[in-house]
């Protein structure tokens, strides 16, 4: 098993190719930069089983299902990915259009399953409920536009409360 | 703090209860001098492990009491702190530091326990198994009593610390831990075989088997101290299972117990369970306190302030 990263990005190892050979080095870097790009674009996407990804959650949308998503991500989410969501260091945004565009059900089998070699811990000790809680916390925030911006209009639609509590 | 701890256990006289209050009490003064982050998602087991691991990064630093009155022996309480830090998504490496104190007898450190769990299957399954590795050097006046294997027997808390303390044992212990999630519910099975490295012993066995469940699923959308989101509760059988050279439940001690758990938001969690002996060779009750904090990304906030 290779060694994983902590930070829950995607590993890119710099290995030092047995030969000096420059072509040698052009592939394995290639490779490495291959493989960070595939993981980058959330290769635990394609392990979600279809039940799974058609899974509903069934407090889409609903204020306090948001308040309560809200409080239990900044107990157990906001250190690695930020009180807003956007991500610190390494750790990935969940307003990325990826996790935004995830159905719920992709998300939910993340949050059970984790990404273990990747550093995202199993929340499966989390109750089911509070799990649904949190994505429809994570879902009400909205993507981030490219130019940074955030996309309020959403937010405050789900939560009457906006995003920071 | 395990001598801080003690030094104030040890001037405490009197019945069970008060010794319990004693050991609540230093427990939460020693939890509450480090700043606490946020509670840990972990069931409240005190013997019992689940598959559930430290987050990677984080470290979370534990405080176990026991207390416990061996009929025809003196009294004892133990203390143990524990530091636990997720390395990877799939393994968490720990280090507990034991002590105790006996009445009418003495205070004295007992040693350490390393220990590692791996999650050999990196996603969820009906049943999840952990692989667990623990190097143990105690010395026999350990009353930690963490885990139950062997013969283990009333008899061996009565023995005077000045003897126990001489004879140090080093040895490997292994668990194979399965654990399920379940509509909230956790339900945990551990066996556990050790082996004492310097001596010719024969392999020890034991189990420790646990059920919990939070007492609400679902979080409040309010901020609240006593929600039930916030409490667990559950209970513990454990005990031991004897040996190579005789196995099975005889000549050996069983314990039963509940626990109740309470997480004080962005706070520590507290946790109590009194284990009642089931045979004539298990103490009578055994007293359990833990309290235990979890600092985020440990490291990184420890960079963060370095110059």
């Amino acid at each position: 098993m290779s060694a994983p990263n902590l930070s829950g990005a995607p590993a890119c190892p710099h290995r030092k190719p047995r030969n000096s050979d420059a072509t040698t080095r052009l592939l394995a870097g290639l490779l490495a930069l291959i493989a960070c790009v595939a993981a980058a674009n959330g290769s635990w996407l394609k392990h979600v089983p279809a039940k799974d990804r058609a899974r509903v959650n069934p407090y889409a949308g609903q204020a306090d299902a948001i308040a309560a998503g809200a409080k239990l991500f900044s107990d157990h989410c906001a250190t690695c990915h930020g009180e807003d969501a956007l991500g610190r260091g390494k750790r990935p945004s969940l307003r990325s259009e990826r996790v935004q565009d995830a159905t719920d059900g992709e998300i939910a089998w993340l949050l059970r399953n984790g990404n273990l070699a990747r550093g995202m811990p199993s929340w499966s000790m989390l109750p089911e409920p509070s799990r649904w809680q949190v994505i429809a916390y994570v879902k009400s925030l909205g993507p981030t536009t490219v130019s940074g911006s955030h996309s309020r209009e959403k937010i405050s639609t789900h939560s009457p409360q906006g995003p920071s509590r | 703090m395990i001598s801080r701890f003690a030094s104030r256990r040890i001037s405490c006289r009197g019945t069970d209860g008060a010794r319990v209050a004693v050991l609540l009490l230093g427990s939460i003064f020693s939890a509450l001098s480090l700043a606490p982050r946020v509670r840990a998602q972990e069931p409240p087991y005190f013997v019992t492990y689940s598959h559930a691991l430290e987050e990677p990064g984080n470290l979370e630093v534990e405080f176990r009491g026991t207390a416990a009155s061996p009929k025809n022996g003196n009294p004892f309480e133990s203390g143990t702190i524990e530091f636990e830090y997720g390395l990877k998504g799939w393994w968490t490496t720990e280090v507990y530091l034991s002590g105790q104190t006996t009445q009418n007898d003495s205070t004295i450190y007992n040693g350490f326990r390393w220990e590692n769990r791996v999650r050999p299957l990196l996603h969820e399954h009906f049943i999840n198994p952990v692989l667990y590795l623990e190097y143990e050097n105690l010395n026999e006046a350990d009353r930690s009593l963490l885990e139950i294997t062997g013969h283990d027997g009333v008899q061996n808390y009565i023995v005077p610390n000045g003897i126990e303390r001489a004879i140090t044992e080093r040895s490997l212990e292994m668990k194979l831990i399965l654990s399920s999630n379940f509509r909230g519910w956790n339900f945990s099975e551990n066996f556990i075989t050790e082996k004492d490295v310097n001596e010719s012993e024969p392999w020890e066995f034991g189990y420790a088997i646990g059920v919990s469940r939070p007492l609400a699923l679902a979080a409040s959308p309010r901020a609240c101290t006593f929600c039930r989101e916030n409490f667990a509760a559950g209970a513990e059988l454990y005990g031991g299972l004897g040996d190579t050279n005789g196995f099975g439940w005889r000549a050996t001690s069983q314990y039963l117990g509940p626990i109740v758990a309470f997480s004080i938001p962005h706070g520590p969690t507290l946790s109590f369970s009194p284990n009642f002996g089931l045979n004539d060779n298990s103490l009578g009750v055994i007293y359990r306190v833990k309290v235990s904090y979890e600092f985020q990304q440990f490291f990184r906030s420890v960079r963060g302030v370095l110059p």
